[in-house]
């Protein structure tokens, strides 16, 4: 467990902590797990997202889906516990922990889109002020479309938290007025969390509840988008 | 169909697979995956075949031996790109195998309600994205929905862990992904296991996959395949 005390806690106007850089990775990871409301049944998208769960002690309760069709999802397996039967959705070796259930795919789909799972964390190339999610392609032309459970993912959990870097490695806002990626879902994403800053998206537009590293008014300027704050 | 034919050889069981055929294949990349039945199936020689599955195949064996051979003119599945998936990569940026991406949720959803007798059904996933263009929505409820249609299999090649002469079966761990809802959704459906034991013996409470479902089981030796990632 990496320690979070450096993360300061929440409040409930926005906080702008200028005294510091941008949250680390793993920084980040820990603060969406501090998010997440004790007892939650949770998925953790492919990549970045995964990290979360190594901040998610078994105090918080906290029950993790993977699609391809189990919750009680434990951590990585290592070694002697290797499984080929027991893999994640991102087909790496993983662990059950007691009260774990097994299903197939269409109960496990049907237990997304219905709506039953409180919170998912994806990662996203672009999210646009409006709650569009683009994470699945990149547009290009030669790209072979890969979707997997993304949009089913996008649409169903009641909160859909995204995990990304605010700007990419060319400084290109990943936080946009409008998608120019193709779409995974529409005016789905609830929160989401960067480096720079942790925005909600709302009815009304977003609404900055904390920054690492930079103002609200910095980051208005380099967005090119308006933020409220709560 | 009456009640499943237990065979001794995974050739016997893949008998009959007709060129042209729509097969559906189980498996989430390897776990689950039917390796001796597809390694029969490209024995047998089906050529021409349309395969539904999640992936398209990892490294050189299951449905990346299949691709590889040439048999396949077209795959429907959710997640064909993945680390090690070059056979397929390959054959599709030379043009030589049509594609069908369906997001993985609507794709299990299609499979089952082919096998539940439904004629097509509204789904909300993605609406809105590059998946949904074409296809006819309808707003429910104030929300908006794409209609989807079925995908049947004229055969299945699913993997199971254990099955009984009737044909029950049970699964194990996430090695059960597809299995179940593709055994409900193909004309025949054709099992491997690990071990066949006499009916009555699996507990009827545990059992996955009813035997109506299953037209043809055969025992393999379980296989120890290395799993991506492993530590």
């Amino acid at each position: 467990m990496a320690a979070s005390s450096s993360i300061p806690k929440d409040h409930s106007a926005a906080i702008e902590h200028t005294d510091r850089g941008p949250l680390t990775a793993d920084e980040l990871a820990a603060l969406i797990a501090r998010d997440i409301p004790a007892g939650s049944y949770v998925n953790l998208g492919i990549g970045q997202p995964t990290r979360v769960a190594d901040h998610l002690g078994p105090s918080s309760g906290v029950v993790l889906h993977t699609e391809n069709g189990m919750l009680g999802m434990g951590p990585a397996a290592a070694g002697e516990q290797v499984d080929p039967d027991l893999i994640n959705a991102g087909k790496l070796p993983v662990t059950e922990l007691p009260g774990a259930a097994y299903f197939h795919h269409a109960d496990s789909f049907a237990m997304m889109r219905g709506g039953h799972l409180d919170v998912c964390v994806l990662g996203a190339f672009q999210v646009s002020v409006t709650g569009d999610l683009a994470n699945w392609h990149t547009g290009e032309r030669d790209a072979i479309p890969a979707v997997g459970g993304a949009m089913d993912l996008a649409i169903g959990a009641k909160d859909v938290y995204v995990m990304m870097t605010l700007f990419t490695k060319d400084g290109a806002p990943k936080v946009v007025p409008a998608c120019t990626y193709p779409l995974t879902g529409v005016r789905c994403v609830t929160r989401i969390y960067t480096d720079l800053a942790v925005l909600d998206v709302t009815p009304h537009g977003v609404v900055a509840r904390q920054t690492f590293g930079a103002s609200i008014a910095e980051l208005q300027a380099r967005l090119n988008i308006t933020m409220d704050t709560p | 169909m009456s009640r499943a034919l237990v065979l001794d050889t995974a050739d016997e069981a893949v008998a009959g697979i007709e060129d042209g055929s729509t097969v559906l294949v189980g498996g989430f990349g390897l776990a689950g995956m039917p390796f001796d039945l597809i390694d029969a199936l490209i024995r047998q020689g089906a050529d021409d075949l349309t395969i539904v599955s999640n992936n398209a195949g990892n490294g050189t064996v299951g449905l990346a031996a299949l691709l590889e051979a040439g048999r396949v003119r077209k795959v429907i599945c959710s997640f064909p790109r993945q680390t090690d998936s070059y056979v397929f990569d390959g054959l599709y940026r030379a043009g030589k195998v049509a594609l069908e991406v369906v997001p993985q949720g609507t794709l299990a959803e299609r499979l089952r309600a082919a096998g539940a007798g439904i004629g097509a059904f509204f789904c909300p996933t993605g609406v809105g994205t590059p998946l949904a263009e074409g296809k006819e929505t309808r707003v429910l409820g104030g929300r908006t929905f794409v209609l989807e249609y079925p995908i049947s299999g004229d055969v299945a090649l699913i993997s199971a862990f254990k099955g009984d002469t009737l044909g029950n079966l049970v699964y194990r761990k996430t090695a059960r992904n597809f299995g179940p809802v593709m055994a409900t959704a193909a004309r025949t459906v054709v099992a491997q296991v690990n071990e066949v034991v006499p009916a009555g013996s699996l507990d009827p409470e545990a059992v996955i996959t009813p035997s109506i479902y299953v037209d043809r089981l055969v025992a393999v030796p379980a296989r120890r395949y290395i799993v991506e990632g492993a530590r």
